[in-house]
């Protein structure tokens, strides 16, 4: 009998869990989960929390029930991965021996990065909102708060689904609309990135969407600390930026158990082969989704397509067959514009997203790049999907694992 | 596009940026440098030696890892190169623009 073990219960861990029990022989291998944590959150609810759109019950579930009963469910924190000897050792002192390691550890927020941010007023003024704890605690501010100067804020890229942010401030503006008080709040974008985003075609669109919004943008943002006394942020070119209500992305890292392990970079994320998804470092540990350094977006869209590939690449290395370098960065993300209204982006390493139709050529129902309603519902009707097809593993029609080019317009495409 | 530079033709895209990093030399560096207004000093000159060092081991350029250089510190950083001390340090540097485009 040999040993799979999955370390992270998360989307990434959830959906490998789910695929690989299918595609394993269970006389040969056991497979095994471990999280620290009992509940599984739906993260793209988080942006959606802060605003009373969603209630904390829609975005939080039992992990459990979305692992399948021949997967062993380890519910229990990681102590460090020893690659040497194959081998996990978890925190309650136990060890779990493997053949094949698959690493879904994810990343998380790492406010203390930056000087002042995690400090008195964190919680108070100064807020995240990719946690449940924080999307939670930012939703009781936005509640009862009289207005002001509202900062939308990115620390450093990477961050996880790169749009977040642009989706808040999007929905900050409809959130104050309807509650009759946008003239009393003053919005700011500010981010590290040149633009609003990270792909120039996508940007265009966005900045427009910021101006008609009456959204201020600044731009080449770096952060050097957080003044929380004065309320504003300061950056290295000592440009500064005044708030009342700061709702930043801090840093996003690789969990610990990747630093001390010695597995990971600088942001405890993990080398890993963008194309085949083996860790770079040793053959037999793979990892998914947030937790690599892949030069894609960290997102669950992007993990999803990870795990069709990555599936066939664990049955290929079981077999002692060459892996298949396929993966191609595909991302596809719903951008929430507001007023139930969204824009969807399809995109891989190669091509940034343009417009057209989405999935299917020169007929949609989704626009790519373009602001619908059908878009926004398709992001709605998308936490039916994640819980019910997504993490179990069910194949979604028509959409691929790599990218389509077709029914898009990439002939206007500017380098 | 091509552009003369020091009476060398070298190959640029509309941002400015060497499209050839083989058509570099230090010259073409303290060209484009003045083109910035900058002036370069043995300072600025460590700082784009350690650029060229991970553009050869293809890693990928970040103010958090000029941070752990140990070359200089964020701060003099954005003093060697005011207004987007990456962007113009690649410029003259003659690799390309860095992408934090994830």
């Amino acid at each position: 009998m040999k040993n799979l073990v999955i370390l992270g219960a998360g989307t990434s861990g959830t959906m490998m869990a789910n695929h690989l029990v299918k595609k394993l022989p269970k006389k040969d291998w056991k497979i095994s989960i471990v999280d620290q944590c009992e509940t599984h959150y739906y993260q793209p609810g988080f942006l959606f929390l802060p605003f009373d759109i969603y209630t904390s019950k829609q975005v939080k579930k039992n992990g459990k029930k979305f692992i399948p009963k021949a997967v062993e469910y380890i519910n229990e924190k990681i102590e460090r991965i020893v690659p040497e000897e194959n081998n996990v050792q978890l925190a309650n002192g136990k060890e779990l021996s493997y053949d094949i390691l698959i690493i879904a550890t994810g990343t998380d927020i790492a406010p203390e990065e930056v000087e002042g941010m995690k400090g008195p007023k964190w919680h108070k003024n100064i807020f995240d909102f990719y946690t449940y704890k924080g999307a939670k605690a930012l939703r009781n501010k936005l509640r009862e708060w009289e207005g002001g100067k509202l900062v939308v804020h990115i620390t450093e890229m990477p961050i996880k689904c790169p749009v977040a942010p642009l989706e808040f401030a999007f929905l900050a503006d409809s959130y104050f609309k309807n509650k009759g008080m946008r003239d009393k709040v003053d919005i700011t974008f500010v981010t590290p990135l040149g633009g609003a985003f990270t792909k120039p075609r996508a940007t265009t669109a966005l900045h427009h969407l910021l101006e008609e919004k009456g959204i201020s943008e600044v731009t080449d943002f770096a952060i050097e600390r957080v003044d929380y006394k004065n309320n504003k942020i300061i950056d290295y070119a000592d440009t500064e930026v005044e708030y009342d209500l700061l709702v930043t992305v801090p840093t996003n890292m690789g969990d610990s158990v990747i630093e001390r392990s010695g597995l990971g970079d600088d942001l405890n994320f993990v080398p890993t082969n963008k194309a085949t998804l083996q860790s770079l470092d040793h053959e037999n540990i793979f990892a998914i989704g947030d937790a690599t350094n892949l030069p894609a977006s960290k997102a669950g869209s992007v993990a999803h397509f990870e795990a069709e590939i990555l599936t066939e690449n664990i049955v290929r290395y079981t077999k002692g067959i060459p892996l298949k370098d396929e993966f191609d960065g595909h991302a596809n993300c719903f951008v929430e514009t507001g007023n139930g209204k969204a824009l969807l982006i399809d995109f891989n390493y190669t091509h940034e997203p343009v417009e057209g139709t989405f999935p299917f050529p020169g007929v949609g129902p989704l626009q790519l790049l373009k602001e619908s309603h059908t878009n926004h519902m398709g992001k709605m009707a998308f936490r039916w999907i994640y819980w019910n097809m997504l993490i179990k593993g069910v194949h979604i029609p028509f959409v691929s694992a790599t990218m389509s080019e077709k029914g898009k317009h990439f002939e206007e495409e500017v380098q | 596009m091509e552009k003369i530079i020091s009476n060398k033709t070298i190959s640029v895209n509309e941002e400015g940026y060497l499209t050839d990093f083989s058509q570099w030399d230090k010259e073409i560096g303290l060209e484009i440098a003045k083109e910035q207004d900058i002036e370069m000093t043995d300072k600025h000159w460590e700082v784009i030696d350690y650029i060229h060092d991970k553009f050869e081991k293809e890693e990928p350029l970040s103010i958090r890892g000029i941070k752990k250089s140990g070359v200089i510190d964020i701060k003099e950083f954005y003093q060697l190169f005011p207004g987007g001390p990456l962007k113009k340090a690649t410029m003259i540097a003659g690799i390309p623009k860095p992408k934090s485009c994830i």
